[in-house]
């Protein structure tokens, strides 16, 4: 599993540099995102810019992600999503879960409001 | 005439093969003439579909299977386009697939509702040496 993993401002940004986010591959991504949670980084942001292609596994390890960061407190959030890869979250219904943004901007932006344990 | 086309496909039992599984069906989806309607999604959905059903398949493979070969065949034929996925494990219903609740956070048990969302008929068949996944999608 191919990322980036850069912080700003307390924001933990995590951009995947994969094609395709499956069972293969994202089994990695669910224990980097639990450890950077451990580490005690509770504000995360998943940019899927390079992800063309993502199974039920991938949307399984950013759901895993999601229930961890919040269950610490924290928010875990997706942006810069590709049209097939935001249809399969509409197919799930998971984007009534996630809070996704159309780049990393914006989704950086909206952690300036948040209060509260990070 | 209409479009014919037969690809069997085996590989071993490991997700490292999903992708290349999956690209074969979505290039053979982007080259199918006989389609009309969106071919870009097609494709996307053929990939998706197939990466879905081998990857439950691996998942519950039984350890003890005689073929160490994990078997797909992907055809069409008379404006229909046929995918199996046969493996040698212990099996499962698909009617006991559930759509997700707005709020649902299962981490697993979206593959089976994916193929069936995707696919006009889906049906998961008894052999005499494991089970068949076979996912159908009319052409025209």
């Amino acid at each position: 599993m191919l990322t980036n993993i850069e912080s700003k401002d307390a924001i933990t940004l995590i951009q995947v540099r994969e094609e395709r986010l499956d069972a293969h591959n994202s089994p990695e991504l669910k224990n980097q995102m639990l450890a950077l949670l451990e580490e005690g980084k509770h504000r995360m942001i998943i940019d899927l810019q390079e992800v063309r292609f993502v199974d039920s596994s991938g949307l399984g390890a950013l759901v895993s992600g999601f229930k961890n960061a919040s269950a610490r407190n924290g928010s875990l959030k997706l942006c810069s999503l590709q049209p097939q890869v935001q249809s399969m979250f509409e197919l799930t219904r998971l984007h009534r879960v996630f809070d996704i943004f159309s780049d990393r901007h914006q989704a950086l932006s909206s952690f300036q409001d948040l209060s509260g344990p990070a | 005439m209409s479009e014919r086309i037969f690809l069997h496909i085996s590989f071993p039992y490991e997700t490292g093969y999903l992708g290349l599984v999956g690209k074969i069906g979505e290039q053979l989806a982007l080259s199918l003439n006989c389609f009309t309607g969106d071919r870009e999604s097609l494709a996307y959905h053929v990939n998706l579909v197939l990466t879905e059903a081998v990857a439950n398949a691996i998942e519950h493979a039984a350890a003890n299977r005689k073929n160490p070969l994990l078997q797909v065949t992907v055809r069409v034929e008379n404006g229909l386009l046929t995918m199996r996925v046969f493996d040698q494990g212990d099996g499962f219903s698909l009617c006991d697939v559930q759509e997700p609740c707005d709020d649902g956070l299962a981490e697993h048990g979206r593959g089976i509702f994916i193929i069936k969302s995707l696919m006009d008929r889906v049906s998961y068949i008894k052999l005499d040496d494991g089970y068949v996944l076979e996912m159908e999608k009319n052409l025209y």
